[in-house]
């Protein structure tokens, strides 16, 4: 059978699907187990009402337990075993000796540089480009350049910033933009920009600012229009400046967003596993958790280690996205 | 503390829509004047432009005999209140009283004084580490006055000041301000409003708007006793004042007139020779008009009663006119639906008005 058309039958049939059930499970609820007729017509109608919610949730809440809750269950057990010593439970012994691996500190000092200037940095370019292109007539069209890149898969993002830092010999021409310019600048041999410890870091951390930037712009631009404008004209007329305007003024009043953006950017941070996979594996000191436990746990098929870093992640993500969870609900009422 | 002088002053969008013009006016110093007019009138950009947030078009803007077109807001020497309070959120009351001194560098003690001092002024002592959220609509609007007191302003201008508080609070913020005024003498303030009862309560003097212009200038009871033309005369007072048509038939120290529907007015207001057979409209206010012993200025048949206690309003609806004929009864007046009433009023109280303007000021 043509692909397409196996797409369009599996369309059809979940669709279809979902609709059928709605419909059937209400309508069995309602016509066979409590129909609203007979002597008991007023109970019944109640305690329809009382499971229907549940014929709703349902779904749901099969799909997250089955694809989420177990998998962490799961993951908890594997990271508790030792698959080679035929599935004996060996404590913490996978943790005792992840700890024990230098790659292990690497990731996690590397998670916590990524932690630390990603999300300022996404959220404070985006906070600039808000404020810059909120009055301008091209402001729209310079927001979605800006927002472009969000339209970009992370790895194909690392693929063109990989060109960007692309190395060639010295008596070849630079297409790399960043070779490009330092040879233009004076420098003599081009620079192999990814394998540089510790400042390689750096190169990767701007593909995720250059992707998330769009993000926090877009969210932070709408915040921006909804301060009220007589506050920023009350302020011009106590004497504020341009300056003392954005910072006295209008950041304080979406201080929950910028607080919203930033945690959801952390989040994205914790779980950065694509850009370094694409462009440097890992290698040169640029590991991260999320790759490390892809290493152990595909590459060096070891279970137990690999489950435990997915533990460790979890639990760096968890208390962010409960504060993120909060946040949010703040600013929606 | 200060005169404020606008000279031909205009004010048009994008060079095409014009919204203001030649708008000539003197404030004088300790002067609370009031900008009434319809909605769309201009008047709330008017005080824009005196407040700087507004560019002036044309003509210019004097603080202290000192143009200040191109002068920014902040150093006019200007104060405002916003209609919806513009306080800063995030800042407590006594931040959001002191942004200002703290933005110009004063020192601490002087901050604190004075934000003390417009505290208690204002009674909000207890409030000050308070967030203006938790604060009645009254109380916010006190803070929004409370900003404008410690700047120790020139010019103290109001846009609005009390159209978001309910009738009560309307009323007693209404009385706060003037009281404020009575102790502020010397300072000069400009209001808008909407309101004419807050216009008539509470100006020196009133300027109403209309027309992309001024259509008069005075004290409340100028406008109210002696308007230039229908617009002000219709404008001030409510309900408003009656208008109808007829042709004056006698001249002299007082004016008789012919109405159209066949009564006959007298008013005190002197013509010529040469009016004899003018046609005028004849005001008179519906709380002038009594019950006619002789000569009606009107006569018809009651068409709806409102009957207030204090006062009886009676409606009717002579045929082609467009707006209704008031008549505001003292006391309360039994049976009058349908009945047939005869009406006319005193003669220093009968106004005419020819092509719109006062027979008063030729």
């Amino acid at each position: 059978m043509h692909p397409a058309i196996q797409g369009i039958i599996t369309i059809v049939l979940g669709v279809g699907g979902c609709v059928g059930y709605f419909y059937f499970s209400n309508l069995i609820l309602d016509k066979v187990i409590f129909p609203a007729s007979g002597s008991n017509i007023g109970r019944n109608i109640n305690r329809a009402n009382l499971i229907r919610p549940w014929l709703f949730l349902g779904p749901a809440f099969l799909a997250l337990g089955l694809y989420l809750a177990y998998p962490v269950y799961e993951t908890m057990r594997l990271s508790l075993i030792d698959r080679d010593a035929g599935n004996a439970f060996v404590g913490l012994a996978n943790y005792k000796q992840m700890v024990g691996e230098p790659k292990f500190w690497e990731a996690l000092r590397n998670n916590f540089l990524w932690l630390l200037i990603v999300p300022a940095a996404a959220t404070a370019f985006g906070l600039l480009a808000a404020q810059l292109t909120d009055r301008i007539s091209w402001g729209n069209l310079a927001k979605s350049l800006i927002f472009m890149p969000m339209a970009i898969s992370f790895v194909g993002a690392g693929v063109i910033w990989k060109l960007v830092y692309e190395t060639r010999p010295a008596d070849a021409e630079q297409i790399g933009i960043l070779n490009a310019l330092y040879i233009y600048f004076g420098g003599t041999d081009p620079q192999t920009w990814l394998t540089i410890p510790f400042w390689n870091n750096f190169f990767l951390m701007i593909v995720l600012v250059w992707i998330q930037t769009g993000f926090a712009m877009v969210i932070l631009s709408a915040a921006i229009r909804g301060i009220p404008e007589d506050t920023i004209e009350a302020a011009i007329i106590d004497g504020a400046g341009p300056f003392q305007i954005f910072f006295k003024i209008k950041v304080p009043q979406i201080m929950g967003t910028i607080l919203v953006v930033w945690t959801t950017v952390t989040l994205v941070v914790l779980k950065v596993f694509d850009i370094v996979f694409a462009m440097t594996n890992g290698q040169w000191e640029t590991q991260v958790l999320a790759n490390y436990m892809f290493d152990k746990l595909f590459r060096a098929n070891d279970w137990g280690i690999g489950s435990a870093s997915a533990m460790v992640i979890m639990l760096l993500v968890t208390p962010i996205l409960v504060w993120n969870v909060v946040n949010a609900r703040r600013e929606l009422r | 503390m200060a005169n404020l002088k606008l000279k031909d002053v205009g004010k048009a969008y994008g060079g095409t829509v014009e919204v203001l013009k030649d708008i000539n006016l003197d404030i004088k110093q300790g002067e609370l004047i009031v900008f009434v007019g319809p909605s769309g009138c201009g008047k709330s950009t008017l005080l824009r432009m005196i407040a700087g947030l507004e560019k002036i078009t044309t003509g210019t803007l004097e603080i202290d005999d000192l143009m200040v077109n191109d002068v920014p807001p902040a150093q006019r020497g200007i104060a405002m209140v916003f209609q919806s309070y513009a306080l800063y959120p995030h800042m407590t009351v006594r931040d959001n009283m002191s942004f200002a001194l703290k933005i110009a560098k004063k020192s601490r003690d002087e901050i604190d004084a004075a934000v003390n001092k417009a505290a208690k002024i204002l009674q909000l002592e207890p409030y000050l580490d308070r967030l203006p959220k938790a604060l009645s609509g009254g109380q916010r609007q006190r803070v929004a006055i409370g900003r404008s007191i410690v700047r120790d302003p020139k010019v103290y201008l109001f846009d609005e000041p009390l159209s978001n508080l309910d009738a009560a609070l309307r009323v007693a913020t209404r009385i706060e301000i003037a009281q404020l005024k009575e102790s502020m003498p010397e300072s000069t303030m400009v209001y808008v409003t909407h309101d004419q009862v807050e216009a008539m309560t509470l100006a020196s003097r009133i300027v109403v708007l209309a027309n992309k212009g001024i259509a008069q200038v005075g004290s409340p009871l100028d406008l109210y006793e002696r308007p230039e033309n229908e617009f002000v005369a219709q404008f001030i007072g409510s309900p408003a004042m009656n208008l109808l048509p007829g042709e004056i038939i006698g001249t002299g120290a007082q004016t008789t007139v012919k109405m159209a529907d066949g009564g006959t007015a007298v008013s005190n207001v002197p013509t010529t020779d040469a009016d004899m057979g003018l046609a005028v409209n004849v005001g008179a206010r519906p709380e002038d008009m009594v019950a006619a012993e002789g000569n009606a200025l009107f006569e018809g048949k009651v068409n709806i009663v409102e009957a207030l206690g204090e006062v009886t309003v009676l409606y009717f609806e002579p045929a082609g006119a467009a707006d209704p004929v008031i008549a505001k009864l003292p006391g309360i007046q039994h049976d009058m639906r349908g009945k047939s009433v005869r009406l006319t009023a005193d003669p220093s109280k009968v106004h005419l008005f020819s092509n719109g303007q006062s027979l008063l000021y030729r």
